[in-house]
């Protein structure tokens, strides 16, 4: 796969598969979808990465270590529960807010989507970092 | 009241430390005052026992279990809490001056105290249970103290030996006890002691007599369970006094005695404990005549005695019964005295061979005389409490039958040959000609004559003076308690001339035949010992070795240290649970259904069977990952085509991911051709998967017949939408109803995550260390696979 | 229709059972991939087999139609699925040091824990 025609394309299939995850993410809660099976397509977009063009390019692309995006995402998810206890319902009792952000367009936001988010940034990160790992000749 | 008074000593242990701590050897003095102070308070007891009282007081512990913490006092156990206070004192004292500058004194005196709390616990408890427990008890402390020495092997050994020996016949006797609370009703000795009859002729009364004298022989060191006792002589002596005058090994007569009226008096008991007895008795004074070593010789006149108490109690006969309750007192002064006096001389002169000794009398006056009072007490030489005692034994059997006269032949002969050792050990050290010994001798210091000095007093003053008290208050309420019923009692020094002199007579008579020729016999039984050259000693060695032995072939067996051998069993045990029951209940699946597939529907399945045999037969990489892949995907497509997309779209990237690492990994890491397995292997481990495969889908079949309870999934169809504002119920689930489950998932993922980059963090961290370059080169042949690593690319 | 699939997983058993018997530690892992699966189709399986209609309520309605898939089996296997890939991930990292350090991937071989050698039993007390 140490292709010129690879490396060309796979940096475009990565960007693309990335953004579909994060597409499959928001909509999962009324379409199939959501934070494990984003969160698997975008691992598979970098691991791709990582096998076409090497490991380096795919650290520098994630910025932070792959263990910190898991480790955030586990976070993320456990701090979504907290706004409940606000509300006096029980930890991870979802929420939901519909601002309008314009005339007659709503936009539900909740913390099952904050949730899900920590979802797919666990799965991203976690398998990431084993896929990078045992790319870099074990 | 009586129960604080047992855990009193357990109390003062707590401090023993701390006063050694702060005043050194002299606090042995103050933690004497504890037994001292325990012996006054008892003697409140001494008139009511005397009048025929028994005094009882109970704490409910276990109601339940009809286990009480609870203690009564009669005469039997009113003497023996004060045979174990009395010396306990004069001991604890000895203690503070032998071990003088000892780094561990104050352990020493903490263990030493709590093995008298359990003692007294011991003698004093109603209840069995509660009876075990302090029996156990003695059985650890006395571990302690004998392993005190601990740094030598030979100590640790012997403590081990008589851990292993006592505390086995505790455990034994437990279940006599069990067996005894059951069919008696309850477990409190003061009311089972009236069920005699009851417990004698239940069915069961043979198991439980043997197994309460399993814990009764091997705590009295009756052969073949003496070894411990000679062994156990590596404790300081201290510890031996103690333990082998007065506490330990009586544990076992205390309970013989405490259990006659209850399992006594029977052809049983009657033929087994006269056998025992006897064989202890021979058995001991013969080793004890072999040994030159003094403080052995006295271990084994101990184990001899002991013998001659059990065998006494097996005679049958009230006279017996007196003469073993007069022997045992007077055993304890004796050889308490005898023992500390043995120390002394070791300590002051450095050897106690009794070879390199001789005419100490003159450096060791007082220690010399100790030693000759009680010499003459154990010689059975009158006015001592011994000659009452041997005069009473003799008396039991001289008016019976053929097997009394056996008894009292192995008795002149057991009590002669004791008499020669008890002669040497007082006499050879102390009389004729100086000998320099190791060290220079003077006499010991208060603390190390005390003891001694009383001790062998008392056995005289018992005989010569206070004889009357003695038996009203101790001797008459002890035998009747032993005997179960009230016993007149008439001691006197001079009974006029009747058989039983004759024969006392006859023993002192052999008994110096003996002594004159003291090494002709030992040369003699030297010869006949060595010429066995085997004994219960050896056989304890022989028994842990073999126990060893089987330990490891039990170990190698269950875990051979093959995976593939506990994968087997494991496994082999799932295919039974899963089609025993199956069989057994009938509930294999009845009806099973096969509709009418449609033709997509019939690809997939027939896709994924063939997937599923090409993974276990593959023979080259290449082929596994592809079939692997196979049947991922085909599993995906079963989820697509019934209604699941969610988990077809996960399972597609999943087995994507899979794939690319497994060929990862498999670049460098060869599969080989074949795995290794032999026919035999393959047609097992064959048959280990059938069955489980075949239990697995039976099962599932099974279950599907089965109604289903839907009301959990229809919840969440009604719900999802309507209040968690999702229409993919299955996410729903996961994020809003179910999420603190989801919570506990993404952890396990995370978790996984840190362990596998752990992993190769190790590996790199070690290969930074050895700045060896990669030697791994299992992937580099050319099998198409491996370009899918390509990750050289940049 | 849950006949066949109770055969096709009693399949997937014994074949990822025979695996894990192997000593060969690639068989075993490839024998641990598929007890993944099996599991999941087991699971599957047990909550009841519909053909098409996924467990989605439709736009407009309230609730979904009474028969959609079953959504309880669907929800654990998901998680599942993830779950084993990450085990199996790791896993695979594992044997792969597992053969590094060793210098075998036949277990019978990998004896650190457990030598060969006898047992040397204590001589004294």
């Amino acid at each position: 796969m140490n292709t010129l025609i690879l490396r060309t394309i796979v940096p475009i299939l990565t960007s693309l598969m990335v953004i579909y995850s994060i597409i499959v993410l928001l909509s999962g809660h009324n379409q199939p979808g959501g934070g494990f099976i984003g969160g698997l397509i975008a691992a598979s977009a970098f691991a791709l990465y990582g096998i076409a063009c090497g490991v380096a390019p795919v650290r520098r692309a994630l910025y932070f270590h792959p263990i910190s995006i898991s480790g955030f995402g586990m976070f993320l998810a456990a701090l979504s529960g907290f706004p409940s206890l606000y509300e006096h319902v029980p930890y991870l009792t979802g929420l939901w807010w519909f601002p309008e952000i314009a005339k007659g367009v709503e936009v539900p936001l909740s913390t099952p989507l904050i949730f899900d988010i920590g979802v797919w940034l666990v799965v991203v990160g976690s398998l990431v970092s084993i896929a990078l790992a045992l790319e870099e000749k074990v | 009241m009586i129960g604080f008074a047992v855990l009193t000593p357990f109390f003062a242990a707590l401090f023993a430390p701390l006063l050694v701590y702060l005043i050194g050897h002299r606090a042995a003095w103050i933690l004497a005052i504890v037994p001292g102070y325990l012996a006054y308070r008892l003697l409140e007891f001494t008139a009511p026992v005397a009048r025929g009282e028994r005094i009882l007081q109970s704490h409910s512990w276990l109601e339940g279990f009809q286990v009480n913490y609870s203690f009564m006092i009669d005469g039997l156990s009113l003497t023996f809490a004060f045979l174990i206070l009395g010396i306990g004192f004069f001991i604890v004292i000895y203690a503070g001056g032998y071990l003088k500058g000892h780094p561990h004194l104050g352990r020493f005196l903490a263990t030493l105290l709590a093995f008298m709390g359990s003692m007294l616990g011991l003698v004093l408890a109603d209840n069995l249970i509660t009876l075990f427990v302090f029996w156990e008890l003695t059985s650890i402390t006395s571990f302690l103290l004998i392993g005190f020495d601990h740094e030598r092997m030979a100590a640790r050994r012997a403590a081990l030996q008589a851990l292993i020996i006592t505390g086995l016949g505790g455990l034994v006797m437990l279940a006599g006890f069990a067996l005894i609370g059951i069919v008696g009703g309850t477990f409190e000795l003061s009311e089972l002691l009236t069920k005699g009859d009851e417990i004698k002729q239940h069915g069961l009364y043979s198991l439980m007599f043997w197994l309460v004298m399993a814990g009764a022989f091997t705590k009295s060191a009756q052969v073949p369970f003496h070894s411990w006792l000679p062994n156990a002589m590596e404790a300081p002596t201290p510890v031996s006094a103690y333990l082998h005058s007065a506490t330990m090994v009586k544990a076992g007569v205390y309970l013989l005695m405490r259990t006659y009226p209850m399992l006594g008096e029977t052809d049983l008991w009657e033929t087994v404990l006269p056998i025992f007895g006897g064989t202890t008795l021979i058995v001991g004074t013969v080793l004890a005549v072999r040994d030159t070593d003094m403080k052995l010789m006295l271990a084994y006149t101990t184990v001899a005695s002991l013998g001659l108490l059990v065998m006494m109690l097996g005679v049958g006969n009230e006279r017996a019964v007196e003469g073993a309750v007069l022997y045992l007192v007077a055993h304890s002064f004796f050889k308490g005295a005898l023992f500390m006096v043995v120390g002394t001389v070791d300590h002051e002169a450095g050897t106690r061979q009794i070879d390199k000794l001789s005419g100490l009398r003159s450096a060791m006056p007082i220690t010399a005389l100790a030693a000759m009072l009680a010499a003459l007490s154990m010689c059975g030489l009158p006015p001592f409490v011994g000659f009452l005692a041997k005069e009473s034994i003799y008396h039991a059997v001289t008016h019976g039958g053929w097997h009394e006269g056996i008894i009292a032949g192995v008795a002149i002969i057991g009590n002669a040959l004791m008499f020669g050792v008890a002669a040497s050990i007082a006499i050879r050290p102390f009389t004729g000609k100086w000998v320099d010994p190791p060290k220079a001798v003077h006499e010991g210091s208060v603390m190390l004559v005390l003891g001694p000095i009383v001790l062998s007093i008392l056995g005289l003053a018992t005989a010569l003076f206070v004889l009357e008290m003695m038996q009203a208050h101790f001797f008459k309420p002890m035998i009747s308690a032993v005997a179960g019923q009230d016993v007149a009692v008439d001691l006197h020094l001079w009974g006029g001339l009747n058989p039983a002199l004759v024969l006392s007579v006859l023993t002192v008579g052999l008994g110096l035949f003996v002594f004159v020729y003291f090494k002709k016999f030992r040369k003699a039984f030297d010869g006949i010992l060595n010429f066995i050259g085997w004994g219960p000693d050896k056989g304890f060695d022989q028994a842990i070795c073999v126990l060893g032995f089987v330990a490891r072939h039990v170990t190698r067996l269950l875990q051979s240290g093959e995976m593939r051998t506990y994968m087997r069993a494991t496994l082999f045990v799932v295919a039974i649970t899963l089609l025993w029951p199956m069989y057994q209940f009938e509930v294999w699946p009845l009806r099973p259904q096969f509709p009418e597939l449609r033709l997509w529907e019939a690809g997939v399945f027939g896709i994924l069977a063939v997937g599923i045999l090409q993974v276990i037969f593959s023979k080259t990489r290449l082929t596994a990952i592809v079939s692997l892949g196979i049947q991922g995907f085909s599993v995906a497509l079963i989820f697509m085509m019934f209604g699941a997309p969610d988990l077809s779209f996960t399972q597609f990237m999943v087995e994507t991911l899979s794939v690319v690492i497994i060929a990862l990994v498999l670049t460098r890491l060869r599969l080989m051709q074949h795995d290794g397995r032999g026919p035999a292997a393959f047609l097992f481990d064959g048959l280990v998967a059938i069955g489980v495969g075949v239990g697995m889908g039976a099962l599932l079949m099974a279950i599907t017949e089965a109604p289903l309870d839907m009301r959990l999934s229809e919840f969440f169809s009604t719900y999802s939408a309507a209040i968690a504002h999702g229409r993919n119920i299955v996410n729903v689930i996961l994020v809003d109803f179910r999420a603190l489950d989801t919570l506990g998932e993404i952890t396990v993922v995370l978790i996984t995550g840190v362990a596998a980059l752990a992993l190769i963090r190790v590996r790199s961290s070690e290969k930074a260390d050895e700045k060896t370059t990669s030697t791994m080169t299992g992937g580099s042949d050319a099998e198409g696979e491996n370009a899918l690593a390509g990750k050289d690319a940049s | 229709m849950e006949s066949y699939l109770s055969i096709l997983v009693g399949l997937y058993f014994a074949g990822s059972v025979f695996l894990l018997l192997s000593q060969s530690l690639i068989r075993v892992l490839i024998g641990i991939a598929l007890l993944g699966n099996a599991v999941n189709l087991l699971i599957f399986t047990a909550g009841r087999i519909t053909r098409g209609v996924p467990p989605i309520v439709p736009d407009g309605l309230k609730a979904a139609s009474s028969s959609i898939a079953n959504p309880l089996p669907q929800a654990l296997i998901l998680t599942a699925i993830v779950i084993s890939f990450a085990l199996f991930a790791f896993v695979l990292v594992l044997t792969y040091r597992a053969y590094e350090a060793t210098g075998t991937d036949n277990t019978s071989k990998m004896r650190v824990a457990e030598p060969t050698e006898t047992i040397r039993l204590p001589e004294g007390y």
